[in-house]
């Protein structure tokens, strides 16, 4: 992890994109303006922030704006970690896809996709990857409830499947 | 007779997803046919589903496989037929309820996910963990290893013909797990690390029958050597074989065995040390093309480095409490609730409520045996996690098989998804 410093330091070099650093039990993160994830990664990444460890999605119902990516970094010559964090609204949940300048993103973006609803633009084949392909709604954000899915048995199939129809 | 022309399409249309989902991406076709004796022998291209249930898949895993001849165009992995929600589940459970659920994800690394899941919340609550469980950790880590290994050596070597060694395998495994039946009472998804240590010390008769198994593990492995590194068939399917250069797996985000195949000596227990790993003396094996036989051979050596760290985690196992003083996230010693009011209150909040965590994230990421798994945690300062996210491994690995499998043979896809070694309970979560 870069210290508390670092963290500033590195904010201050990506500027306008730089929304609020948080530094937490040794973790820096910097979250970002989600237009300008694209940039902010590449000048990450000339940092020797080489490796996207991970991406993935987290809801902060009820607070606005609701939905959020996580990018985990990693600079594997330095073992250094820098998160990188942008929230995006249920109305306008666009967010720029990676998938083109770190190919690792692409199962993880379709997973995000598929829990939260957030769209990556630009994305190659965003599609849900873990929820079946006629699946309603997405799973993972708070206010969905457990149980929330009416289990089909096969007794109930042609009953299940009318009222789908309507 | 030609068709008379349609208004409508006669075939009913594919939905949006499953046209995409059986749509190809094909390379050129000469890059890809050099090198490969015979290829040219046929233009047509055929598209097989292959799996979910289909033993070479190792799980529920579907691939929609693109075949020119016997060449290997493209392949789809589909994913999902084991999602069961556990991260959503998570949500909804105490932080120490947590533990048995994220356990069953990757279900033959248990202990990682314990440990990935545990470090995190650790991390959040700024616990100090004791030596003792450190060590008891590792012991515990590094034996699971093993059997993940084995299972995954067992089962390859099945894929690749091989059918006797997967009961010598199997027969090792039950050491291990009458080992963690002994110390756990449970012998998979044992529910042994707790937030701020693990839940009981060892028992009596644990170290000899450790130590036993230590001076069995090394020779019974170099049989395993010895069996599939003198069959010649083993070795033509392994060797050569779908090779991935370590640049391309580091931008698919490929960490564990098939990086380290692939050369790159990435290892999360030397460069960033957890639990106590810098304590001890190991060596990280290499391969150099990064082909079938390096990933096989790799893990198959990590099996005696995982026992070297075992055997010194055994010999210098300090002294001390196995779990943290800290009565805020550990459950006090049964003893005590006959005596104290303090500790019956105690066990009762953690029991009912369980313990609050300061709002923050955390990433808390381990070396499990199959690369890197990370532990996403959010806490919204309730009782529960607001977000509990594993990086699994498999997940992110898995989409490493087309770039490896594409303009090889079918046969050479098997075994490639063999080496791969992924798990699908991790992967669908």
């Amino acid at each position: 992890m870069p210290d508390a410093t670092g963290l500033e330091l590195l904010a201050k070099e990506l500027g306008e994109a730089t929304l609020e650093t948080v530094y937490f039990r040794n973790r820096a993160t910097i979250i970002v303006d989600p237009a300008q994830i694209r940039a902010v990664l590449a000048t990450l990444r000339a940092h020797g922030y080489t490796f996207l460890a991970s991406l993935h999605g987290v809801d902060h119902y009820p607070e606005e704006p609701r939905l959020g990516v996580v990018y985990e970094l990693l600079d594997m010559s330095r073992v250094d970690r820098i998160a990188v964090k942008l929230r995006v609204s249920l109305d306008a949940p666009q967010v720029e896809s990676v998938t083109a300048d770190w190919p690792t993103a692409n199962h993880q973006e379709r997973e995000v996709y598929d829990m939260f609803g957030v769209v990556f633009t630009g994305h190659p084949d965003l599609r849900r990857i873990l929820m079946p392909e006629d699946y309603e709604g997405h799973p993972q954000r708070r206010d969905f409830p457990i149980g929330g899915e009416p289990v089909i048995f096969t007794r109930d199939e042609t009953k299940w499947l009318e009222a789908r129809s309507e | 007779m030609s068709p008379a022309p349609t208004e409508n399409p006669p075939t009913p249309t594919l939905s949006e997803y499953r046209r995409r989902e059986q749509s190809i991406t094909l390379d050129p076709v000469e890059e890809q046919l050099e090198g490969i004796d015979g290829a040219e022998t046929s233009e047509e291209l055929l598209t097989l589903n292959f799996g979910p249930h289909h033993p070479a898949t190792h799980g529920v895993l579907r691939l929609l496989v693109t075949l020119q001849g016997e060449i290997v165009r493209d392949v789809k992995p589909i994913v999902g037929y084991v999602h069961t929600g556990i991260e959503k589940t998570a949500e909804d459970k105490s932080y120490w309820k947590v533990i048995p659920i994220v356990e069953r994800m990757d279900y033959l690394a248990y202990y990682f996910n314990a440990m990935a899941f545990c470090g995190a919340v650790e991390t959040l609550m700024e616990v100090e963990v004791p030596g003792r469980a450190q060590y008891l950790r590792v012991i515990h880590l590094e034996l699971n290893r093993i059997a993940s290994h084995l299972i995954w050596l067992g089962t390859s070597a099945l894929d690749l013909g091989a059918s006797s060694i997967f009961l010598y395998c199997l027969r090792e495994r039950e050491l291990i797990l009458d080992l963690f039946e002994m110390s756990s009472g449970a012998r998979m998804h044992t529910r042994y690390f707790q937030v701020g240590g693990v839940i009981e010390d060892i028992p009596t008769g644990f170290a000899s029958k450790l130590r036993e198994f230590l001076t069995i593990m090394p020779k019974r492995a170099d049989e395993y050597g010895a069996i599939l590194n003198s069959n010649e068939i083993v070795l033509q399917r392994l060797r050569g074989t779908c090779p991935l250069d370590a640049e391309t797996l580091l931008g698919l985000g490929v960490t564990g065995p098939l990086l380290r195949a692939a050369g790159n000596p990435w290892d999360l227990r030397k460069a960033a040390p957890y639990s106590s790993y810098e304590d001890f003396e190991f060596k990280i094996p290499v391969g150099t093309v990064g082909d079938n036989y390096d990933r096989f051979a790799v893990r198959l050596a990590e099996i005696y480095e995982s026992v070297k760290i075992v055997a010194q985690a055994l010999d210098g196992l300090p002294e001390g409490p196995h779990m943290t003083a800290d009565r805020k996230v550990a459950l006090p010693p049964r003893h005590e609730l006959a005596t104290s009011m303090e500790a019956l209150i105690h066990h009762f909040k953690l029991v009912t409520e369980g313990f609050r965590a300061p709002p923050g994230e955390v990433y808390h990421p381990i070396e499990s045996p199959r690369g890197e798994l990370g532990c996403y945690v959010r806490s919204d300062g309730s009782s529960k996690p607001a977000r509990v996210h594993m990086r699994d491994p498999s997940f992110v690995n898995l989409q490493a098989l087309a770039p490896m499998a594409r303009g090889s043979y079918i046969a050479d896809m098997i075994a490639t998804t063999a080496m791969l070694d992924p798990i699908l309970g991790g992967i669908d979560r």
